[in-house]
C-alpha cells in the first residue's frame, strides 16, 4: 500500500510540499502518485532561480505510462534541483519522500500552504479518485 | 469487472496491477514494466496472453480458404508444425488483423488478436461461404509465452520431473516451429525477439506450468513489457501501428504479402494498385538521443510540413533512449517530433531496434 507522511502538505495534483527548519520548501510528487505512473524515465525539472507560481507548471515527469506536467504546490523562488534525477530518474518510484525530490523553493508567501491538503484530505482524495 | 484467465488469482497473489486490456482483466506490471523488460533481455520471463483468441480450422478446403483469406500464401507451410505470420485484408486491402496460422496435423491453427476476436470471426466466417471447412473457436485453452535467453532450458528443466516428453518434443523444435505434444500445442514463436516458447493448453495445466515456472525462478513478465519489447523488436502492434485504414505495404509488412503468382486474395487488388501507383507513405523506425520519451501521436515533421504521426512509442530499455513506430510521407527525411510545442530531431532507421538482448543499430 502507499505511504502517506503525516508531516507534508499535499496538492490535488499529487505533489507534496514540505516545510524545512530553514523556512525553505522541498517539493515531490506522492507515493500513490509514482505508483500509479509507473516506472519514471525522465525527469524535466525547472531551471535555478526560476520564478514559480502556485499551481503553475515547474516539469515534466515521464514514467513508461505518460507525460505529467509537474505543478508548483506554493509560489517562490527556486533555489535548488535533485540533479541525481538525471542519471537515476527510478529514485522518485523508490523513495518519493526523500531520495526522490525534484525541487526546493524560496517560498514567497507561507500562508499559502495552508490552501494545502493535510495527510487525511490527501488520502480521501486518493480514494475518491480511485473510484 | 473483466473476463478473466485462469492465471487471474496467480497473478494478483504475485502483486499485479491488474487493468482492462480489451474487456479482460490483464497485469499491465509486477512492479517494475522495465524490471521484466530486463528480465525477457537477459534471463527468462513468463506472460500470460490466454485473452488472445484461438480458432482451428479443418476441412478439405482448409488450405484454399486461407490462400483466399490471406495476403501470406500458407504454400508456405510446407510441413506440420510450421508457422506464418500474416495480415488479414479488407476488400480494399486494409488490415481487419494480424495473426500467426500454424499447420497442424488436424489442419490449421490460428491466433488472432483479443480486441478484434468478434469482428475477425465474422469475417472468417463469412468468407468460408463455398469452401468445405469449418472454424472452432478454443476459448478453452489458456497461452502462456515464456522468453529470453534462458527461457527454453528453464522450462524444459521445469518440465522434466512432470512431463519429459514435452522436453523430447521442445528439443525437435526449430525457430518459428511448433506442433501438439499430446494435448499440448508448443511453438518457438513469441513476441519479444527473444529466444522463446509459446504454449497453448488446457487451463488447469496451465495454471500448474506457471506456478513451476514462478518457482524455477521464471519470473512474471505484465503486457507493459511485453509491449516494450515488441516495440524494440520492431513488430506492429494492432489498433496502434496498423488498422483497417492502411495496407500491409504502409505498415513496414511488405514481406508477409506473396503478390507473385495467379493467386488472388482478399485485397489483392487494392496492394497490386499501390505498388503499381507508389506508396503514399510508410511505417518507419525512429529514435531519439535527447532526453524525453516518444509516444504515440505526437505529430513528425520535416521542415515547416508536417509528414507524419507516431503510432506507438516508448523509453526503450534495451537502448537507454526513446524509440518509436511512426507512419510518414514516403521518403520524408531529417525529421522533427514535436513534444510539447518543442521541436526535437529524430532519427529514421529500418526497425528492429533491439534483439536477442541487444541494441542491433549503430548511431552516427
Amino acid at each position: 500500500m502507499a505511504e502517506f507522511p503525516g508531516e507534508l502538505y499535499y496538492a490535488e495534483s499529487h505533489e507534496w510540499a514540505r516545510l524545512e527548519e530553514g523556512g525553505t520548501i522541498t517539493v515531490g510528487i506522492s507515493d500513490h502518485a509514482q505508483a500509479s505512473l509507473g516506472d519514471v524515465v525522465f525527469v524535466e525539472l525547472p531551471e535555478l532561480d526560476a520564478v514559480i507560481a502556485a499551481k503553475g507548471e515547474a516539469g515534466v515527469v515521464e514514467s513508461v505510462k505518460a507525460a505529467s506536467d509537474i505543478y508548483s504546490p506554493v509560489s517562490g523562488i527556486v533555489i535548488a534541483i535533485n540533479e541525481a534525477l538525471e542519471d537515476a530518474p527510478e529514485t522518485v518510484n523508490e523513495s518519493p519522500f526523500d531520495q526522490g525530490w525534484f525541487y526546493k523553493l524560496k517560498p514567497a508567501d507561507l500562508s499559502e500552504l495552508d490552501a494545502l491538503m493535510s495527510v487525511g484530505a490527501y488520502e480521501t482524495h486518493c480514494e475518491n479518485e480511485a473510484h | 469487472m473483466g473476463l478473466k484467465t485462469p492465471i487471474f488469482e496467480l497473478h494478483v497473489e504475485a502483486g499485479a496491477k491488474m487493468v482492462d486490456f480489451g474487456g479482460w482483466d490483464m497485469p499491465i506490471h509486477y512492479g517494475s514494466q522495465i524490471e521484466e523488460h530486463h528480465i525477457v533481455r537477459n534471463s527468462a520471463g513468463v506472460c500470460d496472453v490466454s485473452h488472445m483468441t484461438v480458432v482451428d480450422l479443418s476441412g478439405v478446403d482448409s488450405k484454399a480458404y486461407l490462400q483466399k483469406l490471406l495476403p501470406n500464401d500458407v504454400e508456405k507451410l510446407n510441413r506440420p508444425g510450421r508457422a506464418l505470420y500474416s495480415a488479414m485484408l479488407n476488400e480494399d486491402g486494409g488490415i481487419l488483423d494480424d495473426l500467426i496460422v500454424y499447420l497442424t496435423d488436424a489442419g490449421y491453427r490460428i491466433v488472432v488478436n483479443c480486441a478484434t476476436r468478434e469482428k475477425d470471426l465474422a469475417w472468417m466466417q463469412k468468407q468460408i461461404s463455398t469452401f468445405d471447412c469449418r472454424l472452432t473457436e478454443r476459448p478453452e485453452l489458456a497461452i502462456l509465452a515464456v522468453q529470453g535467453p534462458e527461457s527454453i532450458d528453464s522450462l524444459k528443466s521445469v518440465l522434466q520431473k512432470s512431463a519429459p516428453n514435452h522436453v523430447e518434443f521442445i528439443d525437435t523444435l526449430k525457430p518459428f516451429v511448433g506442433g501438439f505434444s499430446d494435448t499440448w500445442f508448443i511453438a518457438r514463436t513469441g513476441y519479444t525477439g527473444e529466444r522463446g516458447i509459446e504454449l497453448i493448453l488446457p487451463a488447469e495445466d496451465a495454471v500448474q506450468l506457471w506456478q513451476d515456472l514462478s518457482s524455477a525462478n521464471v519470473r512474471p513478465i505484465g503486457l507493459g513489457a511485453r509491449d516494450t519489447l515488441r516495440l524494440e523488436a520492431g513488430m506492429n502492434l494492432y489498433g496502434s501501428d496498423m488498422d483497417e485504414s492502411v495496407t500491409p505495404l504502409e505498415s513496414n509488412m511488405a514481406i508477409t504479402v506473396v503478390m507473385e503468382g495467379e493467386r488472388d486474395f482478399i485485397g489483392k487488388a487494392k496492394l497490386k494498385s499501390q505498388l503499381d501507383e507508389g506508396l503514399s507513405q510508410e511505417l518507419i523506425g525512429l529514435i531519439m538521443q535527447a532526453r524525453g520519451v516518444l509516444r504515440a501521436h505526437y505529430p513528425i515533421y520535416s521542415g515547416d510540413e508536417q509528414v507524419g504521426e507516431i503510432t506507438s512509442g516508448a523509453y526503450s530499455p534495451t537502448c537507454g533512449h526513446s524509440i518509436a513506430l511512426a507512419r510518414v510521407k514516403s521518403g520524408a527525411e531529417d525529421l522533427e517530433v514535436d513534444i510539447r510545442q518543442k521541436r526535437i530531431p529524430v532519427l529514421k532507421i529500418k526497425p528492429p531496434f533491439a534483439r536477442n538482448g541487444k541494441q542491433v543499430y549503430k548511431l552516427p
